[in-house]
């Protein structure tokens, strides 16, 4: 066997952007959704937040967060295109899925540097 | 029998001999707090129409051969009871994914055909000889496989799962789940051989995580946990196959 497949690297992807979206975002949703406007936190300046996030392991690790966060949805949108809405250009939507999230990836780059 | 006391059964009917289709039937059947939608399937055979087919057997949750769709949901009709689901109708039908062969009763070919492929069965890579003894399993080995040994067949998983209804090469819930179950055994070395199969796109790939599987398996197998795990395992493999040389697998 051992024949090269992608499934199981998307599903990985798809496994890690879950996880990594199940941690992070409720965490950004309290910060900037309540505690930060309703005062129960003082949020960090700009100048602060800038320099945080222009460091380069900042920059790595958003990255791949970002990568990760748009495979998941990316791989969500296709099977909710496929089996939700029985599309059947199976390849075209895998396409649009993936060709999106690598939109977002080299965005988030652009972003990020 | 008073009317104060009994429910209306809605029964899909099908005679492949004289019906171009599946069509209802309608039966008024004792509204009894301990009758179970099976008591009174088993009422209507043996009091109001005799040609009604559908399988049973230990009528105690064990066998797995009576299940239905029970008000759109699969069930094993003999833990179902009919006050759960009054004032009625009670809508009755065969197991959804599957072929009708008549009335109630589906046809299980393909799931027969399917098991065998995952080897469902300990494999060892030298059997001990008789002289040797049995293979020893300590209590926590046992539990490590003992929740996916609950299957029963009875098919429920199969018919509530999505990905299957809509492509039915997927190998399925309760064939990975048994995989899992013979890989999770301590005195089973064929891990390897189940991995083979399961690892293609009808294996593991297909499942898209709906869950419905465990929502309805009646012994709490947890084949979409199954399919996790092996999801997990199989991607494992991949990444190794990737990165490690020939000669290391």
């Amino acid at each position: 066997m051992t024949k090269r497949r992608l499934e199981p690297f998307v599903w990985l992807m798809f496994s890690a952007g879950g996880v990594l979206a199940a941690v992070f975002l409720p965490v950004l949703a309290f910060l900037f959704a309540f505690a930060f406007p309703l005062g129960w936190m003082t949020p960090p300046g700009h100048a602060h937040l800038s320099a945080v996030t222009s460091h380069p392991l900042t920059v790595l690790f958003l990255l791949g967060f970002f990568v990760l966060l748009l495979v998941h949805s990316a791989h969500r949108f296709r099977y909710t295109l496929y089996d939700g809405l029985q599309i059947k250009a199976r390849r075209a939507v895998a396409l649009l899925c993936y060709g999106g999230a690598a939109v977002g990836t080299v965005l988030a780059l652009a972003v990020l540097l | 029998m008073g009317s104060e006391s009994s429910i209306g059964l809605r029964v899909s009917r099908y005679r492949p001999e004289s019906d171009p289709g599946p069509g209802w039937q309608e039966y008024d059947v004792p509204l009894r707090t301990e009758w179970t939608v099976l008591d009174a399937l088993n009422h209507v055979k043996n009091e109001l129409d005799p040609t009604l087919s559908f399988r049973w057997s230990c009528r105690m949750g064990i066998c797995g051969s009576c299940g239905m769709n029970v008000d759109g949901e699969p069930r094993l009709t003999c833990g179902t009871f009919l006050v759960d689901h009054a004032p009625g109708p009670i809508r009755v039908e065969p197991l959804a994914n599957f072929h009708v062969v008549r009335d109630l009763v589906i046809d299980m070919t393909d799931f027969m055909e399917k098991l065998p492929r995952v080897k469902p069965w300990i494999i060892r890579d030298e059997e001990q000889s008789v002289d040797d003894g049995e293979y020893l399993q300590t209590p926590e080995e046992l539990d490590a496989y003992k929740q996916f040994s609950m299957c029963i067949n009875c098919m429920l998983c199969y018919a509530a799962c999505p990905v299957y209804g809509l492509d039915p090469d997927f190998i399925g819930p309760a064939a990975i789940a048994l995989a899992e179950r013979y890989d999770l055994d301590s005195r089973d070395r064929g891990a390897r051989e189940r991995l083979d199969v399961l690892i293609e796109h009808e294996g593991v790939w297909g499942c898209t995580f709906v869950g419905e599987c465990t929502r309805v398996c009646p012994k709490h197998v947890d084949p979409a946990g199954a399919i996790q795990r092996y999801k997990l395992k199989a991607a494992k493999q991949s990444v190794m196959a990737v990165l490690l040389p020939r000669g290391a697998r």
